[in-house]
């Protein structure tokens, strides 16, 4: 019993790391209608900007505002600017593709000018363990969870509850009758990226110090948050939030009582039952679209 | 007079070339690890190979010819390592290095010994020396040398009644599981449980939890480096105290380096280090920082000997023969008081394994101590 509840619990501390970057995945979708499959690396890069401010000799709340400061100029303003925009008029496909040809870029380029092996990653969170009815329980587990889940309850609240985030949604549900009704669509869909890379950036500073910084450490966050993103409704920010921590949860499950060698393969399992029973995602929503 | 000329011109053209050739580089060909899972491995191997090489050519070189070393990258993909080590060998070096892991090693010796080309490498996985390649030479431990002192370790000093072992689910590691098991088993000692991991996993709680509901009383981690420092952080975030035993990749410079806090009261069997109470291994361990400012791991330490043992094998030759050298090698003992560069008393069998002191050694305050010396076994 002990052991399930440390399993559960560090399932749900990776899985609100799948969580921040999967909704990612659908800001991006609905408002822009892109799929950003250098999502991954996205969450890979900040890690990189945090240590090369920590070399110049900051302290690490300063790096780390450093880290989200470039993350949402060079992962948000920039990407929206020199990438989407050029691409996005020539449909989704190309747009797709280059985002695909932009993390073999940021890959290859973290790896020549930081370096090919992994670096320690220093966390600001507090470590330590706590012992509950005989449980060790992980502080730094629990704070991730806790911090990434406060996240996503602010996101929501800021969507929800202010005029901006109205906006945003409004943005997301039709551009065309929100311009109509005076909603600056182009802002916002600029905001949607700078949360974006505030996400990313965030999900970056909470998981480098367990998987280490490393050029390729993208490429197993982005496969789970993309998944993560469809099996939870690729339209609904909620469905993101129950997909990511599914995912975790049976990503933990299945290395511990299925097969270590398989692990990989049971999140692909599950996309494929629910694209074959509900193709919409557990939380999303049937959309239909004029072709 | 003209037919004197003309025959000097005749004479000169043919010369030339084989003068030519005479003082032409040796070059040898390192196909490493410098990016992927293993980049920790081959960018230690690289450098001090560099570091080696440039030693030797600011004295002469070999036998007055300097050295001329390349660099290919597998990428730590086995595939793409057998297919360096073919355009490796079309280039037709005098010998080849790398790679490090033992799958590209298993994969790509049989092309080398094929075209008759030494290959010193950096494998550990037992069966390598074993599979009748003559042209294959360690330049550290195998595990059927170092796994046998870890489980007399375990059994005897620990005292342990049960392990878990961790280990990677390739090559080396599961030559390294099938090895230590076969060991503490036949010392009495049970494996509780047997848990299998990917190369480049980067989520370790799950395996941490298998391995605590075993209760065992030492964990036997077989990873690689930084999966071993993924793995040690997680035992320290779920609270684990047993001891962690291991071997040279669960103690080495990059691991403490990578896991911190974390890889303190980690301790096992090393066959290299720094920290060794050897003054050769001091003084390279001070060149290598000083000129790449990070500490050498084992790694490290194999590229550097490897190519001074590619150096004392041709001069025990008397001349640069490519064909000759892997013969050169078998049953070559090298003195560290005659050639510094070879770091420690070495002596290669006639499989191409190696005979020499090792280490205990434990990680304290997130430095490598070493506790004890381990004679050759021959001694």
């Amino acid at each position: 019993m002990m052991n399930f509840i440390n399993l559960i619990l560090s399932g749900l501390a990776t899985g609100a790391i799948y969580a921040l970057v999967a909704i990612g995945f659908t800001l991006l979708w609905q408002t822009s209608q892109t799929i950003n499959f250098a999502q991954g690396e996205f969450v890979m890069v900040p890690a990189f900007f945090v240590l090369a401010a920590l070399n110049l000799g900051m302290p690490l709340p300063i790096a780390l505002l450093v880290g989200l400061a470039l993350s949402m100029l060079v992962l948000g303003v920039l990407f929206k600017n020199l990438l989407v925009d050029p691409m996005l008029r020539h449909g989704v496909l190309p747009l797709a593709i280059c985002t695909m040809a932009l993390s073999i870029f940021l890959k290859e380029t973290v790896k020549e000018v930081y370096s090919a092996e992994a670096s320690p990653f220093p966390s600001f969170l507090p470590e330590g363990n706590l012992i509950v009815f005989g449980a060790t329980i992980s502080i730094q587990s629990v704070s991730i969870f806790v911090f990434a889940i406060c996240a996503v309850l602010a996101l929501q609240a800021f969507l929800a509850r202010t005029s901006t985030g109205r906006q945003m949604q409004a943005t997301a549900q039709n551009p065309y009758v929100a311009k109509l009704l005076g909603v600056p669509v182009k802002r916002m869909i600029m905001y949607t990226f700078l949360i974006n890379a505030a996400l990313v950036a965030l999900a970056s500073f909470l998981i480098s110090p367990v998987y280490l910084a490393k050029f390729s450490a993208g490429e197993t966050l982005g496969l789970a948050a993309f998944i993560a993103a469809i099996v939870g409704g690729f339209n609904q920010i909620r469905g993101a939030i129950v997909g990511g921590l599914l995912l975790g949860i049976v990503d933990n499950l299945a290395a511990a009582y299925i097969s270590t060698q398989y692990r990989g393969a049971v999140p692909l399992f599950l996309l494929i039952a629910v694209i074959l029973f509900r193709p919409q995602g557990l939380m999303g929503r049937a959309e239909e679209r004029t072709v | 007079m003209k037919l004197f000329a003309a025959t000097l011109l005749v004479s000169a053209a043919f010369v030339a070339p084989a003068l030519a050739q005479t003082n032409a580089p040796i070059k040898i060909i390192n196909v490493g690890e410098l990016s992927g899972p293993g980049a920790t491995v081959g960018t230690n191997f690289k450098n001090s190979a560099d570091l080696a090489v440039a030693e030797i050519n600011a004295k002469g070189g070999i036998l007055g010819r300097k050295i001329e070393i390349v660099h290919f990258d597998t990428q730590t993909n086995p595939g793409v390592a057998r297919a360096l080590v073919q355009k490796a060998i079309d280039e037709n070096p005098y010998a080849i290095m790398g790679p490090g892991y033992s799958g590209s090693v298993k994969v790509s010796a049989p092309l080398a010994a094929q075209a008759g080309i030494a290959q010193v490498m950096g494998g550990e996985a037992a069966e390598l020396t074993q599979l009748g390649f003559n042209t294959l030479f360690r330049t550290s431990f195998g595990q059927q040398s170092s796994m046998p002192k870890i489980a007399k370790y375990i059994a005897e000093n620990l005292k342990a009644k049960n392990v878990a072992v961790i280990w990677v689910n390739n090559d080396f590691g599961k030559g390294g599981r099938d090895m230590v098991t076969k060991e503490l088993t036949a010392r009495g000692v049970k494996v509780t449980a047997d848990i299998s991991t990917e190369a480049g996993q980067a989520d370790f709680a799950a395996d941490v939890v298998k391995a605590k509901s075993g209760n065992p009383d030492a964990i036997f981690i077989y990873l690689n480096e930084e999966e071993s420092a993924r793995a040690l952080r997680e035992l320290k975030r779920q609270g684990v105290t047993v001891p962690l035993v291991g071997e040279t990749t669960l103690i080495g410079q990059k691991v403490i380096e990578l896991a911190g806090d974390a890889a303190n009261g980690a301790r096992g069997h090393i066959g290299l280090t720094v920290d060794a109470p050897n003054d050769n291994l001091k003084a390279y361990g001070k060149k290598f920082q000083e000129k790449y400012n990070y500490i050498p791991d084992h790694n490290g330490i194999k590229g550097y000997l490897g190519v001074y043992m590619i150096k004392a094998a041709t001069e025990k030759m008397g001349k640069v023969d490519q064909k000759g050298l892997p013969d050169a090698l078998k049953g070559l003992t090298i003195l560290a008081a005659k050639e510094p560069g070879i770091l420690m008393d070495l002596t290669i069998d006639k499989n191409g394994d190696l005979d020499r002191d090792s280490f205990l050694a434990f990680v304290e305050n997130g430095k490598q101590v070493v506790k004890e010396t381990l004679p050759k076994m021959s001694k």
